[in-house]
């Protein structure tokens, strides 16, 4: 849950960005560090394997400003998107403001895609939230590549709620900083519905 | 929701440090921090030149995240201390009232584990209560449903923030 320190005046929320493994969580994560002023940001922290797949966790914490006299720092978050990493996934959901699922566009990663989101929403049922109430945003990866899915299709199999969505390449920023900001605009309303509570 | 939402008063603060202060000078300690099981900082005191505290707020609460994972494995409830010893610096880790995270920094030419472990039990105790008060007041202020600066943001001011 967000945090807040009327000492400092400061809001602390955090964003975990969720999705099958290589569907671009870090990818996502390393634009944002690289287009932030460096004013803005903090150490991107990255606990992974040799081959660079996300082990436990990427970390970015990001300030955006101040609403009200209180700085608002957002602390982003991915998890590890392989499969037998669910027992890290469920800690990193621990405390969760907002959720983006990164989806993979390539056709033959909807499996993987579906098999995320189910996932996502049973850690998310066992730490007592509701993916329905929380915060959540979905982005559609990868749109660039040639086998990349029908987007009616995705938005059919991986949106039914019709959450904000958005399309990414990642790799080039595209839809990255509107899938941060529609998230963090998520979680601030959220903020003020519940009236800092 | 999981949780009820950390919310830290001023007052409750100026007792954190209080007690945080006192805990690094007999502890004769180089740093000692105060961190959110969810990884957010709570309080610091001590030498913090050159030390990134938002990465070690959250390096920690990883730590004892993925701890607390293996201690439910091996059927414990929770690893409450932690001990990480380095040739120059040592990191001393304990978690109060279930949710806050005491870390201490301390080298071993200055201090040593069985001062801290004395320092850090009587202060744990002094938290723990500061934190229990904190969680009523926080539940009590929810109750009365009492005014939050939070509850009067505007969609406005929220588009504020993105608008460069």
């Amino acid at each position: 849950m967000s945090f807040i320190n009327y000492s400092s005046r400061e809001i602390n929320c955090k964003i975990v960005y969720y999705g099958p493994g290589l569907c671009g969580k870090t990818t996502n994560l390393q634009y944002i560090y690289n287009k932030t002023n460096p004013d803005l940001k903090g150490k991107m922290i990255s606990l992974a394997t040799e081959t660079e797949r996300t082990l436990f966790f990427d970390f970015l914490p990001l300030a955006l400003g101040e609403i009200r006299g209180f700085k608002t720092r957002f602390h982003l978050y991915t998890v590890p998107g392989q499969v037998f990493y669910d027992a890290s996934r469920k800690l990193i959901l621990k405390g969760v403001d907002g959720v983006v699922f990164v989806a993979d566009s390539q056709i033959e990663r909807m499996e993987a895609n579906i098999e995320s989101i189910e996932n996502l929403r049973a850690n998310l049922q066992e730490q007592g939230f509701d993916l329905d109430k929380i915060p959540y945003v979905v982005q559609y990866n990868k749109r660039d590549l040639p086998n990349a899915a029908p987007l009616d299709e995705m938005k059919r199999l991986l949106n039914p709620s019709n959450v904000p969505d958005f399309e990414a390449c990642a790799h080039e920023g595209k839809g990255v900083f509107e899938t941060l900001k529609a998230t963090a605009k998520g979680v601030l309303t959220d903020l003020k519905s519940l009236g800092g509570r | 929701m999981a949780e009820p939402q950390l919310v830290l008063y001023e007052e409750e603060h100026g007792h954190i440090q209080v007690v945080i202060d006192k805990l690094a000078l007999e502890a004769s300690a180089k740093a000692v921090f105060l961190v959110d099981k969810n990884g957010q900082l709570v309080a610091e005191t001590g030498e913090l030149r050159g030390i990134d505290t938002t990465s070690l707020a959250s390096l920690t609460a990883g730590n004892i995240a993925a701890t607390g994972g293996l201690a439910k494995i091996i059927g414990e409830e929770e690893f409450p201390t932690h001990f990480h010893q380095g040739d120059r610096d040592n990191l001393h880790i304990t978690l109060i009232a279930r949710r806050i995270i005491l870390v201490i920094v301390f080298e071993n030419d200055k201090s040593s584990l069985g001062l801290v472990r004395l320092r850090v039990k009587k202060a744990s105790s002094e938290l723990a209560h500061i934190f229990e008060e904190m969680q009523k007041k926080a539940e009590a202020a929810a109750a009365s449903g009492a005014d939050s600066p939070f509850a009067e943001i505007t969609d406005d001011d929220i588009d504020n923030l993105f608008s460069d």
